[in-house]
């Protein structure tokens, strides 16, 4: 690894915290302000940045309540129970976390940057080099993504556990249970993907979703598997512990489940993952369904439209428009998350496991076999 | 040089987190000492460009397998103290066993000497587009289809037989059904009857 190559990767990294970080902390905003549209309410207006020595207040929508729940977190007393298990205890939180950070490191967040022709001073420096924009544009990307959201699974229960709390070793119970069914599923329904794009390779998927199908069609996965893109959204969101699938912290069964006995910014730490979560899944599900960072017609060196007419785009733009695209689509997706989070009831605990092993897995298994059968039909 | 290093790095992680799985007194530290080990080892393979195996090592043995298992820790009280009473009793049989697993060792360590050739030189380096997952499903769905096959089958019959085993009616079995403890009404449970009042005795 050269210096450039490294230079590359350092700001990648730096993009990715700081984008994920964001969600997280934007999402608790678009979660009040959209629920309360949804009700038809007006939400979260209190807090304000009053500028000094002026009497002008800046509210801007309520935008400044997660910086002051933020302040409140951190500044809160990290009250612990009596009797608790100090290892498992401190892991917990961590173990929620930094898995979901760490996967967003094989989702491609952008089309091939080559640095040289977007800083000509630097064009010698980096010597025609170009890089997919992406952190990790390892083989094996969906792989890592269910190795390491196997870990948060850990992370939650361990939480459950420690806390010497039936209520939280309940929620930590049923925590495992949930997310190994439901990651099953997620796993089969993305092995339609896998055979329709040949590889499980993240960045060669999206790749392979940039032209169109039918002549018109972008060549989305979910115009491929439709199906799949239904049943990898419900998974996703069962993953992720949010209502209808809400019941490890069901607040009304469980008080909150696995975290009750976290206080302070390690509980904001759970909160801040099941928030960044909503992004990766987001992500996640833009990178194998919704044709990634490519806008329909849209290419590396600009517009080509159904009709012959060309647009064409200089690299910056091209990068610029990718990058925008994949957050645009993203927030989309998160929108529709918290859209779902806000209208349906939740689920009764042997609905919910009956929900994923006698429903969605033989859905899934079925999707799975149609797909072969019609790709080896198309071969033979 | 670079690989060496991690390599010893990580191996001595690797026996230090084993030594805590066996030396644990919690059981659910054990498990978690377990799951430390599970990932240095995935660390190892990736170390020997196996990155698939790697990977799978991760998502089976510490999302699924130590899932389970953190599951029946958890719910256990496991008496530590009464586990050892017995120590002197196994210790000889235990000490056989350690015996033959360290002959065991011994053995894969100077693998050379079986005649199966240097398999530290076995690790050719790939170029990076190489697709270590694909290259193994060819494998896997051809060379060795049966076994691949055979074995699929058998852990098949081992599901179908543990939930056999767990579903099965017994007597005196408790089962709850929520859907029906939910469903019930109130005429269910309760019965109102109207009779006269009674005279005072």
């Amino acid at each position: 690894m050269t210096a450039p190559d490294f230079a590359i990767s350092l700001v990648y990294i730096a993009y990715a915290l700081a984008v994920l970080l964001t969600f997280g902390a934007i999402l608790t905003w678009v979660e009040r302000k959209q629920a309360a549209i949804m009700s038809d309410r007006i939400g979260a207006n209190r807090a304000y940045v009053r500028i000094p020595f002026t009497q002008v207040k800046l509210i801007w929508l309520g935008l400044f309540h997660g910086m002051a729940d933020g302040l409140k977190l951190l500044l809160k007393e990290d009250f612990k129970p009596l009797a608790y298990d100090k290892l498992a205890y401190a892991l917990g939180p961590w173990l929620a976390i930094v898995p979901v950070l760490l996967v967003f490191a094989v989702v491609p967040f952008g089309g091939t940057l080559d640095p040289g022709r977007l800083f000509p001073s630097l064009a010698e420096w980096f010597g025609g080099r170009t890089y997919p924009m992406q952190i990790a544009p390892i083989d094996a990307g969906i792989l890592i993504v269910f190795a390491f959201s196997g870990i948060t699974i850990i992370g939650a229960m361990l939480a459950g556990w420690s806390s010497a709390n039936k209520f939280s070793l309940l929620g930590a119970l049923r925590a495992g249970s949930q997310l190994i069914s439901y990651e099953l599923v997620m796993g089969l329904t993305v092995l339609g993907i896998v055979l329709i794009f040949g590889t499980v390779n993240l960045g060669t998927i999206v790749e392979r979703q940039s032209g169109t199908v039918l002549g018109f069609l972008p060549a989305w996965g979910i115009v491929y598997q439709p199906f799949a893109a239904v049943l990898f959204l419900i998974a996703g969101i069962a993953e992720n512990k949010r209502i209808p699938f809400d019941l490890p912290e069901a607040e009304s069964e469980l008080i909150s489940g696995y975290f009750t006995e976290y206080s302070a910014m390690k509980q904001g730490v759970f909160m801040l993952s099941e928030f960044i979560e909503i992004a990766v899944i987001g992500a996640l599900f833009v990178t194998l369904f919704f044709g990634g960072y490519n806008l329909p017609w849209m290419n590396d060196t600009g517009f080509v439209f159904p009709g012959g007419h060309a647009v064409p785009l200089s690299h910056g733009w091209v990068v610029v428009l990718q990058l925008l695209t994949f957050l645009g689509k993203v927030f989309l997706l998160c929108s529709f998350q918290i859209l779902v989070r806000w209208t349906l009831p939740r689920f009764r605990w042997d609905q919910l496991l009956r929900f994923a092993w006698k429903f969605l897995l033989p859905l899934a298994i079925a999707n799975l076999v149609v797909t072969a059968v019609a790709l080896w039909a198309q071969q033979a | 040089m670079m690989v060496n290093v991690l390599f010893y790095v990580f191996g001595a992680i690797l026996v230090l987190t084993a030594l805590g799985v066996i030396t644990a007194r919690n059981p659910v530290h054990c498990a978690l000492f377990l799951v430390a080990a599970f990932l240095n080892s995935a660390v190892i393979w990736l170390l020997l460009q196996a990155e698939f195996l790697a990977l799978t090592l991760v998502v089976v043995y510490v999302g699924a397998v130590m899932v389970l298992w953190l599951f029946v820790v958890m719910m256990l009280d496991v008496d530590v103290e009464k586990l050892r009473q017995g120590f002197t009793r196994y210790a000889p049989l235990g000490a056989l066993i350690a015996l033959v697993v360290a002959v065991q060792i011994g053995l894969v360590v100077h693998v050379r000497k079986l005649g199966l050739g240097d398999t530290a030189a076995a690790v050719v380096d790939r170029p990076a587009d190489h697709s270590n997952t694909q290259e193994l499903g060819h494998l896997l769905y051809t060379q060795y289809l049966y076994p691949f096959e055979i074995a699929a089958v058998i852990l098949l019959v081992a599901i179908v037989a543990a939930i056999t085993l767990t579903m099965r009616d017994r007597p005196g079995q408790k089962v709850q059904d929520i859907g029906k403890q939910v469903a019930v009404r109130a005429k269910d449970r309760v019965r109102l009857v109207k009779m006269d009042a009674e005279a005072r005795q």
